[in-house]
């Protein structure tokens, strides 16, 4: 009886409390015009992408994708979109894909947030360092799905969700859906600062979800916020700067190279998919560094050139985005075109 | 005493009283390598060309341990075969979305949907046998041990529980339909009791349905099947009825007598008919098991078959494809095998 009324109160209370929390979004934004390029990926006869999550480019123009499908796999492509080869096929540390970066040195870094690790490649495809420590069976299935967090730690990872660096190689890790905290490690994987814990928060220094994180050239550190419907900004020591709310909910984001960096972050539309959802939510925004949107593009749909839970973005080419799609199982690649553009995607 | 006699009475339907259909079975259609293994053929449908796709449950999911979730993989395969039974091919190895078959369908542009009862999901494949559309989200993750039956599913990312939310996160998804505008119909199915509707572009409509024995309420939607006029049927299995709507879920009129329907498939031809089978429990192979022959309007042509283990004896039917009138394959669950029946 008990238990009907709890159910019956959040049944009442869900939508309007999710309604309260999302914040205003930015008004009378331009849409950039894109095309979506057609077959984008060639697979092999007996291969094929599930979940997409995670899609990164290296200096070559290669693109990796890191996928769950039976089995979590690490894909690579060439610049047409033809098929290199598997890179740490059956590896210990592939349980459940969440997100794939590739360095400025090319190394291939995997983010796995079943086995809680982080896995660097090297531009050959072998591990060179791993970041946080796989469960060891013998401690048999963990029973419980969202229970209480044990306090962060320095080297165990709570289910992690991106990695990104800085110009001297430091490395950062959104950690994640258990702990609610960015770890700063130095290039050779020693802990030198954490910003949040365990606990999720919504004030500033705090997370609900970090779920992507990326670095500017002066070592500024972009963390999305995903459950607290903002972007977070802080400086290369990790104190707050700037507090991003007017673009929905970030689920992930992207700095370019530069020499002129544009930040983007996605409002990507919720699992669930709810009448009403598709409206409101979808959309990628480009923004200067300091907050400014200069515009937006995509929206949700199932069909090619829209989005379906964008949950990852390469932006090596500020007008050439790739975008990695959980809901619909898919890369693709997007033109954005100057204002003025006609027949593009809107 | 009184309550046991009612109880009684309602637990053994009245059957409509129906000529036999005589016919003839072929069980040994499908030729295969030993490479290839068909476990409970969940699903069996056949495409324009007359190839046959069979969905077949192969082994249990796995789980992982030692990870920070309990994660679930493989378990189910496609296969491919001429209409000769020739193996063709496999389609979708290692599939996300591949844990225990439940059916497949193929539309009339001959793109292959298939329904995942576990991983909840529905997967569209074109004829080339690459994805073209999903529905629905697999839980990330399980649950050790799992959870009842009856519970909400496991959730998908942090997205709302199923539950007859209108959401289009499903709770083990039995069978999918079209009208002929393309719009989709999903019957879900074991854990919702509701038929969910997408346009032809996958976006969420509308779903209508919740638990029960009323009009428009189900108590385990096993199949769906749409006439050339839009009307939708659904198989109630456990309310032993198939409730008619309009394309919108406006209740129109019910079937019943026919035992308790679980596949279903409605002919295409000028002169439609629906066939609807009985399909026993796999505990329970000495009773039930018959297909029905209906007009649309739920008037029995005839019935055919039984439970059991012989040819021309049905297991736990749980698939019928029916693009020819009298021509019909049949996927059981409780034989592991396809049957080619011709009714004469």
């Amino acid at each position: 009886m008990f238990r009907c009324i709890l159910i019956a109160c959040c049944a009442l209370l869900a939508p309007a409390g999710a309604l309260l929390a999302q914040k205003a979004k930015a008004q009378n934004v331009p849409e950039i015009p894109y095309d979506s390029v057609p077959n984008l990926i060639k697979l092999p006869d007996g291969l094929y992408l599930g979940e997409a999550m995670g899609v990164a480019t290296n200096s070559k123009g290669h693109f990796f994708v890191f996928t769950r499908s039976a089995n979590t796999r690490l894909f690579e492509f060439d610049q047409t979109g033809k098929y290199v080869r598997e890179i740490g096929a059956g590896s210990y540390g592939f349980e459940f894909a969440h997100s794939v970066r590739v360095d400025s040195e090319d190394n291939i870094w995997a983010v796995d947030e079943g086995t809680n690790m982080v896995i660097k490649f090297n531009p050959q495809g072998r591990v060179v360092m791993v970041i946080g420590h796989r469960p060891e069976v013998v401690a048999g299935a963990l029973a419980t799905t969202f229970g209480p967090a044990a306090p962060a730690e320095k080297y165990t990872l709570g289910r992690p969700t991106d990695v990104a660096w800085d110009q001297q190689g430091n490395i950062f890790v959104s950690d994640g859906y258990v702990n609610n905290r960015v770890v700063k490690y130095d290039r050779n994987g020693r802990f030198l600062a954490q910003v949040g814990n365990e606990k999720a928060g919504n004030g500033p220094e705090q997370f609900n979800l970090p779920h992507g994180i990326s670095a500017d050239l002066q070592g500024n550190v972009y963390v999305a916020d995903r459950s607290n419907h903002r972007l977070q900004v802080f400086d290369n020591n990790l104190k707050f700067k700037a507090s991003y709310d007017n673009i929905g909910d970030s689920w992930t984001t992207c700095v370019s190279p530069g020499p002129h960096q544009y930040l983007f972050t996605s409002n990507s539309n919720p699992n669930g998919n709810a009448p009403g959802t598709w409206e409101n939510t979808g959309e990628i925004y480009k923004m200067e560094l300091d907050g400014t949107i200069v515009g937006r593009f995509g929206h949700a749909s199932k069909t090619f050139g829209g989005f379906q839970v964008v949950h990852m973005m390469d932006c090596r080419n500020p007008n050439e985005i790739f975008v990695a799609e959980i809901e619909s199982w898919r890369v693709q690649k997007l033109l954005l075109k100057p204002a003025g553009h006609e027949g593009a995607h809107k | 005493m009184k309550r046991h006699c009612l109880i009684l009475l309602a637990a053994v339907p009245l059957l409509a009283q129906a000529p036999e259909i005589s016919f003839t079975s072929d069980v040994n259609l499908l030729k295969y390598p030993d490479s290839v293994s068909i476990g409970e053929v969940a699903g069996v449908a056949t495409d324009s060309k007359g190839n046959l796709f069979v969905y077949t449950r192969t082994g249990h999911p796995t789980i992982s341990l030692g990870t920070s979730r309990p994660f679930a993989h493989g378990g189910s395969r496609l296969y491919e075969f001429d209409k000769t039974g020739k193996f063709l091919r496999e389609i979708g190895q290692d599939s996300y979305g591949f844990l225990v078959a439940q059916q497949v369908r193929i539309d009339p542009q001959d793109n292959l949907w298939v329904v995942d009862q576990m991983s909840s999901m529905v997967m569209k494949f074109d004829a080339n046998g690459r994805i073209q559309m999903l529905l629905g989200r697999k839980s990330e993750s399980e649950q050790v041990p799992a959870r009842p039956l009856d519970a909400p599913p496991g959730r998908a990312g942090r997205g709302p529980v199923g539950a007859g939310a209108q959401s289009d996160i499903f709770q083990r998804p039995t069978d999918v339909a079209w009208d002929a505008a393309g719009n989709i119909y999903v019957a879900d199915g074991y854990g919702n009791a509701r038929v969910a509707k997408f346009d032809k572009n996958g976006k969420f409509i509308k779903s209508w349905g919740s638990k029960g024995s009323g009009q428009g309420q189900f108590n385990s939607v096993r199949g769906i099947a749409i006439d050339a006029q839009g009307s939708v049927y659904v198989a109630d299995a456990g309310n032993q009825r198939i409730q008619v709507f309009d394309s919108d879920g406006n209740f129109k009129t019910q079937i019943q007598n026919i035992g308790s329907p679980a596949a279903v498939c409605i002919t295409p031809g000028a002169h439609q008919y629906l066939y609807s089978s009985n399909s026993n429990p796999p505990e329970d192979i000495d009773n039930g098991g018959e297909i029905y022959k209906l007009e649309l309007d739920g008037k029995v042509v005839g019935k055919f078959g039984r439970a059991g283990k012989l040819p021309k004896e049905f297991g736990t039917l749980n698939a019928i494809d029916c693009r020819r009138d009298n021509e019909l394959y049949v996927g059981e669950i409780g034989n592991w095998r396809v049957q080619k029946l011709t009714l004469h």
